[in-house]
C-alpha cells in the first residue's frame, strides 16, 4: 500500500475507535455556541452566507464532514473563528467530534 | 521547535522534562502541531517574522504543579507565560510577549471552587470561563448572575486581571475592581493569599478586599509579578426588573448638559445599568448615515445645517438610553426622576423603552439574542448576565458582510466623561483618520462605550488580514493613533502584547516614573526574569539591558 493510502487507512481506523456520543458532549460544550441551532449563532450564519443553501448552514445537518475536514478546521480556525488548543479540545476528543460530525 | 532565548538546548531538555515529572508527559506540549496552537489567532504580525511565538506549552492541573513549573523554570531560566482560557482574541490572545517563551497553559485548573448564594460570590480556578461559571449558576438554580464581557468563553480570572469590562449593574461592570481576593503563585515558586485570604481560617476572604496593610493585588493584574491560581468575585443577586428608556435632545451642544446630567443620575445610584450614547440620526451599529447627511459630513457643514437636518428629518442629534435595575416600582420612580433632570435640556423628549421581570422566559432569551445578532436592540445578553459568541456575528461573514476579517486588535483610549472629551475625540480622531487614510463611519457621531461609570472608553477595531501589507499598515496606523490619543491625554487601558511597549511610554510621567517603579518591583520579585516576560512592558532586567 502506497504512503498515503496507509496514513489514510490509519486515519479512518483511529477515528472508528472515537466515540459520537463522547463527540456530542465536545460539540455541545466547544461548538455549539457559535455553530448551534436557533438565533445569533456566528458560525450558522456565516455559513449561511457562505453556502446560500446550497449545503446545510448547521454543521450537526451537514453530510460530508469528513473527520480530516473537521480536524483542519479544528485546528486551524478560519476568519474569525481561532484554532483550539489541546487543552481545550484534545486529540481524543477531536477524534470522537469527528466522528460525531462525520457523514 | 525552538529554543526560548538564552537558554541552551540542554538545559530546555532538563526543564522540559523535569516539567514532564511535574505535571505528566501528557501535559507537556513540544511537538510543532501542538505548539503553533498557542499563536495568537488574532495576531498583528500573523505569517511574519516578528509573529509571537511559544516554544513549548505546559499545562498543569494544580497549585503544586504550577509551584514545581515555576521553581524549575527559575532553576533552568526558562520564560514562562501564564494564560487562562488563551481567548484574549483582540488584545494578544495565547502568544508571549518574548517569543520562544514557554506558555503556562492552566485551562485545565477549572474547577469552580465555590459560589455562595448567600453571600453572592464566587471562588475560581483560572481555567474558568463565564459559560462554564453561568451554567455552573443555572445547574444549581441558584438566583445569582454574572457580569460577563461580550464573549463567554473567557477566563473569569483573565479578563478581570487584562481589566475587561461588563455590562450589568454599576459596582460589577468593571471586573477587576468586582474581584475580592486572590491565590498567587509568585516567581520563586512561593504561595501567597490576599486580604482576608492571608488570615488562616477567614471565612470572609470573598467579602473584605483589604486585610491589612497595603492593597497588593492590583500588581497581579496587567502585569508580570505572579500566577493568579484562584481568585474571588462578587456577583449579584437576580434581580426584580429591569427597564430602559432614552432620552433625546435637539442640538449639537446639548450632549454637554446631557452627559452631565447621566453622570449624577449615575454617581447618585439613580442609573445603576449601562447608558447607551447614541444618535438617532445615523441609528444603529450596523446602520449608515442617510445619503443627504453623509453628504453634509463629506462637505464638513456647519453645525448649524446639521441640526436645521436633524429638524426636518423629525429627529433629534443625540440619544441616551438609561437602563435601571431594581425593585420594578423603585426603577419605574427612578426613570420618572431621571426624566425630570433630563428636562433641564430645552427640547429633550423621552421614550420608554423596554421592561422585563426577572427570571427571563426561553422566549424572551431567544427573541434578544435573534435581535442582538442583527444589531437592532440596545439590551443585549450581557446586560441580563448570559454569556454568548453572538457578538462574533458582527465581524463575521454574514449577509451583510461578504469580506469577513482574520480578527481585529482593539485600540481603546480612555477619554474623560464629558461631552467636551468626545466632541474633541471626534475631531482629532477624524483628523487623524483621514490622514491615514482610514474610513470614518460618520464623521462627529462616534460615541464612547460606558463599562466604566467614571471615564469614557472608546472602542476601535483594526481588522487583521492574510495580507502581510495590510497588516503592517494597519500596525503603523494603530501605533499613529495611539500617539495622538496620548498627545491629547487619552491612554489605553488595555492592549495587545505587539504595542504594551509603545503603550507603557506613553503613561511617561516624570521621566518614566511609572514604568521604573515596576521594574524595581521586577527585579527584587522576579529577579531571573522568567515571567511574562515585557508584559505591559515590564521587560526584566537581563532583557533591559540587552
Amino acid at each position: 500500500m502506497g504512503l498515503a493510502a496507509a496514513c489514510l487507512w490509519v486515519g479512518s481506523a483511529f477515528a472508528q475507535d472515537a466515540d459520537p456520543a463522547r463527540g456530542k458532549v465536545v460539540f455541545d460544550y466547544w461548538c455549539a455556541a457559535c455553530h448551534g441551532e436557533g438565533p445569533g449563532m456566528p458560525g450558522t450564519l456565516a455559513l449561511q452566507a457562505l453556502y446560500q443553501g446550497q449545503k446545510p448552514a448547521l454543521l450537526e445537518a451537514r453530510t460530508d464532514l469528513v473527520p480530516e475536514l473537521t480536524r483542519a478546521f479544528v485546528r486551524s480556525g478560519v476568519s474569525i473563528m481561532p484554532f483550539f488548543r489541546k487543552t481545550e479540545i484534545s486529540d481524543a476528543d477531536l477524534e470522537a467530534l469527528a466522528a460525531y460530525l462525520a457523514p | 521547535m525552538a529554543t526560548p532565548p538564552n537558554v541552551s538546548q540542554r538545559d530546555f531538555d532538563r526543564a522540559l522534562s523535569e516539567f514532564e515529572s511535574a505535571v505528566g508527559a501528557d501535559w507537556v506540549f513540544k511537538d510543532d502541531e501542538s505548539v503553533v496552537l498557542y499563536r495568537d489567532a488574532y495576531s498583528p504580525f500573523k505569517g511574519e517574522e516578528e509573529e509571537r511565538v511559544a516554544s513549548a506549552a505546559v499545562a498543569p492541573n494544580s497549585v503544586e504543579q504550577v509551584q514545581q513549573v515555576v521553581r524549575t523554570a527559575n532553576e533552568y531560566r526558562i520564560p514562562i507565560y501564564p494564560i487562562s482560557t488563551g481567548k484574549n482574541l483582540g488584545y494578544g490572545g495565547s502568544a508571549p510577549n518574548l517569543s520562544g517563551s514557554v506558555v503556562l497553559d492552566l485551562k485545565r485548573m477549572n474547577r469552580i471552587l465555590d459560589v455562595s448564594e448567600r453571600q453572592a460570590s464566587a471562588l475560581v480556578e483560572p481555567g474558568v470561563s463565564y459559560f462554564d461559571l453561568y451554567r455552573h449558576i443555572q445547574e444549581r438554580g441558584l438566583k445569582l448572575w454574572i457580569d460577563c464581557p461580550d464573549p463567554g468563553w473567557g477566563s473569569v480570572i483573565g479578563n478581570a486581571l487584562d481589566h475587561g469590562g461588563g455590562y450589568t449593574l454599576t459596582q460589577l461592570r468593571n471586573h477587576f475592581d468586582a474581584h475580592c481576593g486572590m491565590e498567587v503563585v509568585l516567581p520563586d515558586g512561593d504561595l501567597l493569599r490576599t486580604g482576608m485570604g492571608a488570615m488562616p481560617g477567614a471565612e470572609s476572604w470573598q467579602q473584605y478586599k483589604f486585610g491589612v496593610g497595603p492593597w497588593i493585588d492590583g500588581l497581579f493584574s496587567q502585569s508580570n509579578f505572579g500566577v493568579v491560581t484562584k481568585m474571588g468575585f462578587w456577583l449579584i443577586p437576580e434581580p426584580d426588573a429591569y427597564l430602559t428608556g432614552t432620552v433625546v435632545v435637539p442640538k449639537h451642544d446639548d450632549l454637554i448638559a446631557l452627559v452631565d446630567i447621566l453622570n449624577y443620575l449615575e454617581n447618585t445610584g439613580v442609573v445603576n445599568g449601562m447608558p447607551q450614547l447614541g444618535s438617532p440620526l445615523i441609528g444603529g451599529f450596523f446602520s449608515q448615515p442617510d445619503p443627504e447627511l453623509q453628504a453634509l459630513l463629506s462637505r464638513g457643514a456647519p453645525t448649524a445645517e446639521i441640526e436645521d437636518y436633524a429638524r426636518e428629518v423629525g429627529r433629534g442629534y443625540w440619544s441616551c438610553t438609561v437602563k435601571f435595575y431594581g425593585a420594578e416600582k423603585a426603577i419605574a420612580a427612578n426613570w420618572e426622576y431621571a426624566q425630570e433632570k433630563f428636562s433641564a435640556i430645552t427640547g429633550a423628549t423621552f421614550e420608554d423603552g423596554e421592561s422585563f421581570k426577572f427570571p427571563l422566559t426561553f422566549e424572551q432569551i431567544e427573541d434578544i439574542t435573534r435581535q442582538q445578532s442583527v444589531g437592532s436592540r440596545s439590551s443585549t445578553l450581557p446586560e441580563f448576565g448570559i454569556p454568548s459568541l453572538t457578538m462574533f456575528s458582527i465581524g463575521a461573514r454574514s449577509e451583510t458582510n461578504p469580506t469577513p476579517t482574520q480578527g481585529h486588535v482593539w485600540f481603546s483610549p480612555i477619554i474623560p466623561r464629558t461631552g467636551e472629551a468626545i466632541m474633541e475625540a471626534n475631531r482629532v480622531f477624524a483628523e487623524a483618520a483621514g490622514e491615514l487614510g482610514l474610513p470614518v463611519r460618520a464623521a462627529g457621531f462616534s460615541l464612547p462605550t460606558t463599562y466604566w461609570n467614571r471615564s469614557f472608553i472608546y472602542l476601535f477595531g483594526f481588522p487583521i488580514s492574510n495580507d502581510i501589507e495590510q497588516n503592517r499598515k494597519m500596525r503603523e496606523s494603530f501605533e499613529r493613533l495611539v500617539r495622538v490619543a496620548a498627545e491629547h491625554g487619552w491612554g489605553e487601558y488595555r492592549t495587545a502584547p505587539a504595542f504594551q511597549d509603545l503603550v507603557l511610554d506613553t503613561y511617561s510621567f516624570n521621566d518614566n516614573a511609572l514604568r521604573r517603579f515596576q521594574e524595581r518591583l521586577k527585579d527584587a520579585v522576579d529577579p531571573n526574569g522568567i515571567l511574562s516576560a515585557g508584559r505591559y512592558g515590564i521587560w526584566p532586567k537581563h532583557l533591559r539591558d540587552a
